[in-house]
Parts: C-alpha cells; structure tokens; sequence
C-alpha cells in the first residue's frame, strides 16, 4: 500500500494535460514502478508454480528416481537406503517372456483397446448430443441439464450405482436383459470374466462424454450465426451445413478434445478401480490399476516406479507426435 | 427455417435413446434409496413393494456419514478457495505481462496434467511423509496434505481458462485503474475480476467437484480421522450384508450439493470456456 503512495502524489501534475498523450507520459519517468512491474510477474507466479513444484514436479523426478532403485517394503521406511538397481526394475517390466512382463503387456493392450472405444464413444456421442441441442426447442434446457448430469456426479456415487445395477443376482442388467427380455439364457457376470471389459467401456463413457459434449456446446457457441444464414441463402440444407461449416469450425476444438479425452482414459484409475476393487478382472486390467497393485498391494514399490515411467514415456511419445501431426495439417489448410 | 424431416428423425431416435442410456442409473439410484432392503437384495424391481425413507435415515448410523460428509467440505472447500485465488494471480501475470519464461511456466503447467497420477502417488506419499518428520508440519494423513494436494489439480485448468478470460478483459480498464491510483493488485481486484465473475465461478465450480471426487490420493493419504466420502463411501459396500438401498441413498445426499451446483452454474461455464479455453 505505501509503495503505491508516491505514485499518487505524481500524478496530480499531468492530470491537466489532455487525454491519452497525458496518460503515456505520467507512466515513464517512474521507474522504480517499472522495476517492480519486472519482478511483480514472478511474484504473482510464485504460489502456483511453489504447489506445482511440491505435488508435481518433485515427486515426479523422486519417482522416477525410485525407478532405478531397488524398493521393496524392506526399505520404504527409509528408502534412500535401498540398493541401487540401475536398469533392473525396466528390464523386468519389458522381458515379455516372464510373467511380469507379460502381465504388463497385457494390461498395456488391454488399456490401448478400452482408451480407443471410450475416446471414440464420448467423441461422437458428445458431438452428436451437442449438434442436436444446436437449435432452440421444447425441452431442449432440460435435456442438457440432464446429459451434464453424469458428469457432475462424484465418479464414487456413480460408479457405485453402476455396480448395483451390474450386481449377478439383484442387477437391474440382468433383470432386463435375462428376465424381461430373454435375450440372454442365463444370468450373465459382468463384473468378473470376459464382460467385465464391455461394462468397463459402458461405465466410462457414461461418465465422460458429457465432458465432450459441454465442450463442443462452448464451441459451437463461436461459429457465428451469419455463416449459417449465407449457407442457407445459397441453398445448403440442415445436414450440409453442419458437413460445411459445423464440422470444419469444430476442428481445433476437437484436436484438444481428443488429447484430453486420452490422456485421462488412459490414465483412469478411478472408474476400475470403484468398479472391481483393488484387482481388476484380466480383461479389465488396465494399467494403472496395474501398476497400482504391483506398487501398493504387492508392495514392489521399484517395479511399480519404473512401469509407471514406461507409461510416461509412452504418452510422452504420443502427445508429441500427434502435436506434430495435427499442427502440420493445419498448417496445410491455410 | 425448419431442419428437414430426415434430420428431425434422427435427433428424435438418437436423443430418445441418449436419453434413456444417461437416465437409466440416475432413476436407479433415486427409485432404490427409497425401497425396503428386500427390494434391494432380492430380484430388481422397476415398481418398488412399499416407498420407505428408512434408508436416508439409517445412512448416518451405518457407517459416520457427517463425519465424511465434513472431511470433504472442509477439504473440497479450502482446496476450491486456494486454488482460485493462486489462479487468478498467475493468469493475471501471464494475461498483463511479458516476461522471459513464461511460455515455459505455462506450457509446463498445463504438462502436469497429462503425468499419470500413479506416478507421483507413492513419492509424494513418501515426500508428505518425511516433511512431516523433519518440520512437524503433519502433511500426511492430515486434510492440509489432502487440501495442497487438490487445489493443484484444478490449477492447470484455472490457469488455462482464467488467462483467457482476463485476456478478454480490455486491458484499457485495468490500465486506467491505474491511472486513478490504484496499484497493479488493486487494478486486479477492482477491476479485472469483477469482470471476469463468471470465469471465476466456473473455475471455482471445477475446482470443487475435482476435490469432491477425487478418490485415488484420498485413499492413500488419509487416516481414519481424515477419510473423506469418496473413501467413506465404499465401506457400505465391504460389509458382509450390502445395504443397497442405503448405499444409494448415501451416494444421492453426497451427489446432490455438485450436481445442484454444477446444473446451475453450467451456464457460467459454458461461457467461461467459449471466452478463454475454447480457443
């Protein structure tokens, strides 16, 4: 507050002289204002990148750290202890002929196939919601109050009501699917064995496009209107606009949009994890359930750092690469 | 003009079928918090044998309810209030001024977003841990650990969307703030957030429903004091009998202060992502 002080008592002189010209010249000849215009940046900076740096950047660089390290429940309390591995922890998690490897390549595919149908369901659901929420009509407020729903429910209430409603004997799933519809002949699993995965998929879908979709409505609410009217006027009908000038204006969007909706699907913790519990089903073992358990429940803590380093990389490597590849081909259009 | 007949057979079909796919488990959860436990145990029925408002009462005994109940108040709370208030300061440095490394700090923080959280789980565990043992200061187990912990997980989106939402701002009226006397800070708090009201909500709405929803550090970090209800929760479910019907009454009282708040605030963040983040 006093620093400001001699700036105010400055200013009454030039305050007579007119308009912006005035204005330029009170702001120059202060110069320790400048000097703390310099630093005052970093200053506001300061706690957002101090937290960063506590919850994020350190741990992250101890963790990959702990990757060459060999870190059993031996040496957890004091861990800095623990005998240097040097590479044995990533070589135990990509010999894909013994079990750990494999476990891990396994879970790795598992999470490649459940990562491109969840993306691709939220996407075209999302866009396709939004689109169609597009005009004004009768109960249109409520149904998007409805489809944002999922996405505002804490995922442990909702992953919870969707066990219920997977449960074998008292499941609203089988209910329908066995006793009002006969479609299957018995009461199936879907929480344990093969169709763990397709209600793994379900699940996340129902809780993420909702994301897409609230997006692609912000989006759609930049395309000006007068676009759409020249289109009429020239004679482009509904599904042609929204080929010509909907669909092309969202591009951007949907660049972003798709590398988030990845890089969380691939990351989901949450969704196996409330769904099946601390071990997943094998054709639900996504990977970082995975390294979870080989981490906290098997408590090879080493093995655990270097998995999860392995997936950095990966996601490293593909972010940059489809970067690369979407900033080219915008580059192409213009 | 009126969208042709094909297009409006299809929104019809598609929307009718959305419909039915996102509403299915919301009138699960509501219809079995009212059902009698045999509803719940027995075969699923679509028309309950008797309404009871049983199970919202006996949710507070079954498991201390209140007590997660407040753990996540205090923790979504103070996490919500940090995190905006460290947002607004930082996209107001990039928003106002230029200054060597700040490509780096942005394009560095929206990157902590992509780590998977796995990674930085055990080592900050371990950080939280001897912190505690070196300065007294009790992170682990403790909701101080828990609230640092959230509020950096909203902060990247904060910072993103609040940049562009301050950018939006005429810098013409914060500059003329400052010709009237006010400091850079006093400009910030007078005038470009004021006008940035609705960025601010939305960011806040964000921030609040991460920390409400996280469950992956809340299982890790809290002791029995500290659980907060993503954890609370579950503990219906690892009893020998599973009150279903309490489990999703339970999971409605917990849903209903976000999803009441979200529904309507939706409209601010609609517009706070077609100012800043859309872009």
């Amino acid at each position: 507050m006093t620093d400001t002080l001699p700036e105010a008592q400055a200013t009454p002189g030039p305050v007579a002289g007119p308009g912006p010209v005035g204005k330029k010249k009170r702001r120059k000849p202060i110069l320790p204002d400048r000097v703390r215009r310099l630093g005052l940046p970093y200053l506001l900076l300061l706690p957002a990148l101090l937290f960063e740096l506590l919850i994020h950047m350190i741990p992250m660089v101890v963790g990959i750290f702990m990757a060459f390290k060999e870190l059993t429940q031996f040496y957890i309390r004091n861990w800095g202890q623990a005998p240097w591995a040097g590479l044995d922890n990533f070589k135990l998690a990509v010999d894909f002929d013994k079990p750990v490897g494999e476990a891990l390549l396994h879970s790795f595919w598992v999470t490649c196939a459940f990562c491109v149908l969840a993306v691709a369901f939220c996407w075209l659901i999302g866009v396709a919601a939004a689109i169609f929420l597009q005009d004004n009509f009768k109960g249109r407020g409520f149904l998007r109050a409805l489809f944002l729903t999922p996405y505002a429910l804490p995922i442990y209430a909702a992953v919870i009501t969707w066990n219920f409603m997977l449960q074998h004997d008292n499941g609203m799933v089988n209910h329908v699917l066995h006793d009002q519809l006969h479609l299957t002949d018995e009461r199936s699993f879907w929480l344990i064995g093969n169709n763990s995965f397709i209600s793994l998929v379900v699940v996340a879908v129902w809780k993420t496009w909702p994301f897409a979709f609230l997006i692609v409505m912000a989006a759609l609410q930049n395309i000006p209107k007068d676009l759409y009217e020249a289109a009429a006027l020239d004679g482009a009908g509904t599904w042609q606009q929204i080929r010509k000038i909907t669909l092309p204006s969202l591009r951007p969007v949907n660049q972003v949009l798709v590398l988030v909706l990845f890089l969380w699907t691939f990351n989901d913790f949450n969704t196996p994890y409330l769904l099946f519990g601390d071990s997943a089903p094998k054709n639900a073992d996504l990977i970082s359930i995975h390294i979870y358990q080989s981490s906290f429940v098997t408590w090879n803590f080493g093995t655990g750092s270097a998995m999860s380093v392995l997936l950095l990389l990966f996601l490293l490597v593909v972010t940059g690469l489809y970067l690369i590849f979407t900033s080219r081909k915008k580059g192409s259009d213009v | 003009m009126a969208p042709p007949r094909s297009f409006q057979a299809i929104r019809v079909v598609f929307l009718t079928i959305l419909t039915v796919f996102v509403a299915l488990p919301i009138f699960v959860m509501i219809t079995s918090s009212l059902k009698p436990l045999k509803d719940v145990t027995g075969q699923f029925r679509w028309i309950p044998s008797g309404l009871t408002i049983r199970p919202y009462i006996d949710i507070w005994k079954t498991v201390p309810l209140a007590h997660y109940f407040s753990n996540s108040l205090i923790v979504a709370g103070s996490a919500t209030i940090c995190s905006v208030i460290i947002a607004i300061f930082a996209a107001y440095a990039v928003s106002r001024y230029n200054f060597r490394g700040k490509r780096v700090f942005t394009v560095s923080v929206l990157s902590t977003q992509m780590f998977p959280g796995i990674l930085f789980l055990l080592p900050l565990f371990i950080l939280f841990v001897n912190v505690g043992n070196a300065t007294g200061i009790p992170l682990f187990g403790s909701r101080l650990g828990l609230i640092i912990t959230y509020l950096t997980f909203s902060l990247p989106f904060a910072i993103w969307m609040l940049i562009g939402y301050f950018d939006s701002v005429p810098k013409e009226l914060d500059e003329a703030a400052m010709v009237d006397g006010c400091g850079p800070l006093g400009a910030l708090f007078r005038v470009v957030v004021p006008a940035a009201i609705p960025g601010i909500v939305a960011v806040a709405v964000y921030a609040f429903m991460t920390a409400w929803g996280e469950v992956l550090f809340a299982s890790v970090l809290t002791n029995d004091e500290t659980r907060t209800l993503a954890i609370g929760l579950q503990n219906y479910s690892t009893l020998n009998d599973v009150y279903w019907n309490q489990v999703m009454a339970a999971s409605l009282v917990v849903s209903v202060p976000v999803v009441a708040g979200f529904l309507l605030l939706q409209k601010y963040l609609v517009t706070g992502l077609t100012a800043g983040a859309v872009k």
